[in-house]
């Protein structure tokens, strides 16, 4: 069993949990994920890894409710466990290995966070900051009641824009028009990350192609295992199969067939089945992209 | 009574059982165990107890069913083998101790199996435990994995008074047993649940949620967490797939997610892991776990066929269920191959495009090789593919433990009579060594692995 410490709700239906689970503590690094099956009859559901305490040995998960599974995971507050709490799953990002680090340094590193991806992206931001390394972060919701993290982000990034689809926060906007706008005011990037819903990261990929910006995205596919046992979440990357939970989550985001991606993503959407794929979309899932049928 | 003829054993009915997910077969009453076991021979020279990959004392067994001294039966039994309830069940024993029986010349050989199944359900349903060692010898084993090899490994250990401890990636311990194998052929509260106990009883314990080469890897065991030998049997890996057109398609699956969502995360059961329940199923493949993947598909509703690229006589899954699986309904296409998937305008399934093949000459497997029928080839609509062709090893721990050498497959490389390996104290087998095998052969390697420790440990 593992223990929750705490519970905070960052904005309208996105939980941040905060878990007692020292063995992952140590050894996870941003990038990678966990798999947290919260009661006996639980479904085992990927999160990519939001922040971890060592010394305390905690690991942060945010994650939005959007259907059956993730609206009862909220019924757990602090002092409740979840049954399973499994991980450090995937690679960790390439960006944060210390053996690359002279490497990490020359580069130009842009960060685009969209809705929850946001929650992923800042680990990484957090840990390049940690080895003196500074980066751009655009993080993009579609409007101001949906922002969070934005106090811990002014923390590890000076060059920090935040977008809102309305324009009601920020620059008026997608995560993708504020990088347009960036480079066309001469800023230079060579290597981006992008983090959010599936149709966001493929139309920043779009974009970055363009730009011939290297982009890596965070893929969260449906998954079952997440161990490299049941072949759930391939994908295909460059021609090939790939396989989100051991060869990901994080692939080269100009490789990645997105479209592919988001038609295998809405398998379970069947009139009763259409809440479930909701749940196993996590933390990917805002609607709108037309996969799930809008159920928004 | 014919002596040349078993005992017949009691099933469930084939149409009433291809709607729900209870046992296949209902095992023998005390009468017909007995009855049963007065057909064995006790051979002077028993050819069975060689053809069981864990040596079992078969005549010995079988002598005390026949005198009724049940209790006795199992201790004999539980020298060998630490999970007989899913042995007598799961074992392929008409190629092993039933298929070197000296009954079996001219008539049906004795009912090794079911008598097995009979022993150990007896003394589960009487309460009786292997009993643990009193005296443990101060060393610590970690064991990678919780399913056949593993815990026969750490069951053998333990009653050598070894200090073991299982490390289970996933939310239950069993491996395969759990995730592969459907309740119908092995129930999972009533029979392995009980025989994990009984590993635990023991001594064992069993760390779950624990991926090693993840959570922790095997030099940390090694070396920070005082564990003197380990055994890695970690099991099979990623499904294959064929590499065709339109294999991407919505409705396709592998074998492994399929039974995984079925079993491990019970979605027959109403659990909240959702299972695509397709109206007409097309299994790919021709193993055990086609097989069980078919008669899965089949319970939850759907018509089912099982496209195989050879004959009958090939299909490599057990013959008890072929006959199950025909019996439920399952249609066979044999000689057929798929070639291509079409998809409907929304991505999904909808129909599956195979060509007709004959057998040519034998391949290096000694099995006659398929060759495609030119202009043979014809489209069977459906809304599910189960595709089951095997798997690749994980590579969790290999690409993440310095030394240990793999082969150019992927499968970590041991030596077969003890487990040894290129790294020193670490040992291992079952499927993570042989790449997809079976059951038992997976509990013989972790049999002679853990006399592999035990000889290494008293160097």
């Amino acid at each position: 069993m593992y223990k929750i410490l705490k519970k905070k709700l960052l904005a309208e239906k996105i939980y941040e949990y905060v878990v007692e689970a020292p063995l992952i503590a140590k050894s996870c690094l941003p990038g990678q994920f966990i798999i947290v099956k919260m009661d006996e009859e639980g479904e085992r559901i990927p999160l990519t890894i939001c922040d971890y305490d060592r010394q305390n040995g905690t690991v942060t998960i945010v994650f939005q409710t959007v259907g059956a599974s993730t609206l009862r995971m909220t019924e757990l507050g602090e002092g409740d466990s979840f049954r399973d709490f499994v991980g450090p799953l995937g690679q960790p990002s390439e960006l944060c290995r210390e053996k690359n680090l002279d490497e990490i340094k020359k580069k130009k590193i842009v960060f685009i966070a969209g809705g929850v991806g946001t929650a992923p992206i800042y680990p990484q931001v957090k840990w390049l900051h940690e080895h003196s390394i500074e980066s751009t972060v655009i993080m993009g919701s579609r409007n101001k009641e949906l922002l969070f993290y934005t106090d811990k982000m002014e923390k590890v990034t000076e060059d920090l824009h935040i977008t809102t689809d309305d324009g009601s926060f920020g620059f008026h906007g997608m995560g993708t028009d504020q990088l347009q706008a960036l480079v066309d005011a001469g800023q230079k990037f060579d290597w981006c990350v992008a983090i959010g819903p599936m149709i966001m990261m493929k139309f920043v990929c779009l974009l970055t192609k363009k730009l011939e910006i290297h982009t890596v995205v965070s893929m969260n596919p449906i998954m079952v295992d997440g161990t490299g046992m049941c072949g759930a979440c391939r994908l295909i990357v460059g021609g090939e199969v790939r396989f989100a939970c051991v060869d990901g989550p994080e692939f080269d985001g100009h490789l990645v067939d997105f479209d592919l991606a988001m038609k295998r993503q809405s398998q379970y959407k069947t009139e009763e089945g259409r809440k479930t794929l909701a749940v196993q979309e996590g933390d990917t899932h805002h609607g709108g992209c037309g996969s799930c049928g809008g159920d928004k | 009574m014919d002596v040349l003829k078993r005992v017949p054993v009691a099933e469930q009915d084939p149409a009433k059982r291809a709607k729900n997910f209870e046992e296949v077969c209902l095992g023998y009453t005390e009468e017909e165990a007995v009855l049963e076991a007065e057909r064995c021979l006790d051979c002077k020279n028993p050819r069975c107890v060689g053809g069981c990959p864990v040596s079992i004392n078969i005549p010995a067994f079988i002598q005390e069913v026949k005198n009724r001294n049940f209790e006795k039966a199992y201790q004999i039994i539980s020298e060998s083998s630490t999970l007989p309830a899913v042995c007598g069940r799961v074992c392929p024993q008409e190629t092993q101790c039933e298929g070197v029986c000296i009954r079996g010349i001219k008539g049906e050989p004795v009912s090794i199996g079911k008598l097995e199944r009979f022993v150990a359900d007896w003394a589960r349903n009487h309460d009786i435990k292997p009993i643990a060692p009193s005296e443990k010898n101060g060393k610590k084993v970690a064991v990678i994995g919780a399913g056949p090899s593993g815990l026969t490994c750490a069951g053998d250990l333990a009653k050598k008074g070894y200090e073991v401890t299982i490390f289970e990636a996933l939310h239950e311990a069993g491996g395969v047993l759990v995730y592969g194998i459907p309740e119908f052929r092995l129930p999972k509260d009533d029979v392995v649940k009980k025989e994990v106990e009984n590993v635990m009883a023991l001594g064992v314990k069993i760390e779950i949620d624990v991926v090693v080469g993840k959570t922790i890897n095997v030099d940390e065991l090694l070396n920070d967490m005082g564990f003197d030998a380990i055994f890695i049997g970690s099991g099979a890996g990623l499904p294959k797939f064929m590499g065709i057109p339109g294999e991407q398609s919505n409705g396709v699956f592998s074998a492994n997610e399929f039974l995984t969502r079925n079993n491990l995360m019970k979605a027959f059961m109403d659990y909240d892991t959702p299972i695509w329940k397709g109206k007409k199923v097309v299994v790919v493949g021709g193993g055990n776990v086609a097989m069980d993947a078919a008669r899965t598909a089949l319970r939850l509703g759907g018509e089912v066929h099982v496209v195989y690229r050879r004959s009958m006589e090939e299909l490599p899954a057990r013959k008890e269920e072929v006959h199950h699986a025909e019996q439920e309904g399952i249609i066979f296409d044999l000689l057929q191959n798929p070639i291509e998937i079409f998809a409907d305008e929304k991505g999904w399934v909808k129909s599956i495009k195979v060509i007709k093949m004959e057998l040519g000459e034998p391949d290096e497997s000694g099995r006659r090789r398929p060759v495609e029928i030119p202009d043979s080839e014809y489209e069977i609509d459906c809304d599910t593919v189960i595709m089951s062709l095997g798997t690749s090893p994980n590579p969790l721990i290999s690409s993440t433990t310095d030394g240990l050498e793999v082969n150019r497959r992927g499968c970590i490389i041991a030596k077969e009579e003890n487990g040894e390996t290129s790294k020193r104290a670490v040992y291992a087998g079952g499927d993570a060594v042989t790449g997809a095998a079976t059951v038992i052969l997976a509990m013989g390697a972790g049999k002679a692995a853990a006399k592999g420790i035990d000889e290494f440990l008293n160097r």
